[in-house]
């Protein structure tokens, strides 16, 4: 069957799409929340402040939640899933765990006014063994998908243009 | 018109905006070229002029191909806890009925194998039927409707179905170019089951005399993959004094496979 295209979230989304509790997958008091933010640059390195970016994630042991209430959360389980949109100065934040696995990752979405289509990235944890993925990259374009930590935080800049253009993945065989 | 504060690249009054002439021109250059192509093109372009906001917010690299890993061919899981019973009618939303003609907009969430999507999270949002969000960003001049929020949600069926009550949303102005409005589309969030089944598009009316227009519904060059994103009119979901019925069958990518 034909695939049903995709189209630009456009700049109305804020008052649907966001909801109390989204972009906090544990809550910030958690003994391991790790806060997960970065600031959405345009070509010209302008902040985007009308992005919404979505993170899915495997638990601390490396392990798919599979588990619902990421809507409507209860302040204990861990569904692996949120929701931020940018503020005003283009800065993202989410409150989770630090995903487990050998070369463990966030997989991200990005939607924005001014995107046709979404986008998906990966933000690694430094530190690993680089996958099939980040060994097939050059230093310069590996590095848009590391992301850096410094004690609880780790911070992922989403370049959408230019020199230092984050990298943005397609799963398929199509012309995606 | 007014400047929107706090929104980056919107053009302020004073940027001449190009004519319709000239964005319709852009908009056949583009198709043209694709015509003579033979790779079907499934999803909008990325770097698609036209559409002024893309200019500076397109990757320029490629997408780079790779293999899902465990976590990307899995998708989050919602529940009946994550959906309120009246989320689906967005007509029963405040104390009063919303003005507007009133419409139901059913159909299936579906892989490319024709395999539906079970019990996934389906997301709407929309303008009202004055072709006004109430979005704080929104200056367009028609009014705001207490009786209207313009957002919904539900979960698919065990045959992929989805079922939204609400108003038909009315077309709206933008400042892409001069005298620029937008074709009137339900905006629609849908979840796979893999992570890589995300997305995000805009449901549009059947004959909507706007398309031709608009560089947002033009930027998916290829013809049968434009027709996706049209309702068509179905008098079996009308109901008798109630509500016209609109079908509209979402297809979202390629299930991947396990061992690839």
């Amino acid at each position: 069957m034909i695939e049903t295209p995709g189209q630009t979230i456009g700049p109305f989304f804020g008052f649907a799409l966001p909801y109390a509790g989204d972009s906090q997958l544990v809550p910030p008091g958690h003994p391991d929340a790790v806060q997960f933010s970065g600031l959405v640059l345009d070509g010209d390195g302008v902040a985007v402040p009308d992005a919404l970016i979505e993170i899915w994630q495997p638990d601390a042991e490396g392990s798919v939640a599979a588990r619902a209430g990421s809507l409507r959360r209860d302040g204990f389980t861990f569904t692996g899933w949120g929701r931020a949109a940018t503020d005003n100065s283009g800065r993202y934040s989410f409150s989770t765990l630090r995903p487990g696995g050998e070369a463990p990752f966030i997989a991200v979405t990005v939607f924005a006014r001014g995107l046709l289509h979404r986008l998906f990235t990966r933000a690694y944890l430094p530190g690993y063994p680089p996958d099939g993925l980040l060994s097939s990259l050059p230093e310069n374009r590996r590095r848009t998908l590391v992301a850096l930590e410094e004690g609880a935080s780790l911070t992922f800049d989403i370049k959408l243009q230019g020199a230092d253009e984050t990298v943005f993945l397609r799963f398929d065989n199509s012309s995606d | 018109m007014p400047t929107i504060p706090g929104v980056a690249n919107t053009p302020p009054s004073s940027v001449k905006l190009a004519s319709q002439e000239a964005i319709n021109a852009e908009i056949a250059l583009i198709a043209g070229g694709y015509e003579r192509g033979s790779q079907p093109e499934s999803h909008p372009r990325l770097d698609y002029l036209p559409y002024r906001s893309s200019a500076k917010r397109c990757p320029t690299n490629d997408l780079y191909r790779t293999d899902p890993e465990l976590i990307e061919r899995t998708a989050p899981v919602f529940g009946q806890q994550d959906v309120g019973p009246f989320d689906s009618d967005l007509t029963v939303q405040h104390l009063g009925a919303p003005i507007g003609e009133r419409i139901v907009v059913t159909g299936r969430v579906l892989d490319t194998d024709g395999r539906p999507i079970a019990g996934q999270l389906v997301e709407v949002w929309q303008a009202n039927a004055a072709g006004r969000y109430i979005h704080v960003r929104d200056q367009h001049q028609a009014p705001l409707d207490p009786n209207f929020t313009g957002f919904g949600r539900c979960l698919t069926g065990a045959d992929g179905s989805y079922s939204f009550t609400t108003v038909k949303p009315g077309p709206y102005p933008w400042r892409n170019h001069h005298n620029a409005w937008r074709p009137a589309h339900i905006h629609f969030s849908i979840f796979g089951r893999a992570f890589s089944q995300r997305l995000i598009t805009q449901m549009y009316f059947p004959g909507d005399p706007l398309f031709d227009y608009d560089p947002i519904f033009q930027s998916v060059l290829d013809r049968r993959s434009r027709e996706r994103i049209v309702a068509t009119y179905d008098h079996e979901v009308s109901s008798h004094e109630e509500h016209t019925g609109y079908r509209w069958d979402i297809v979202v990518g390629e299930t991947p496979m396990v061992n690839r």
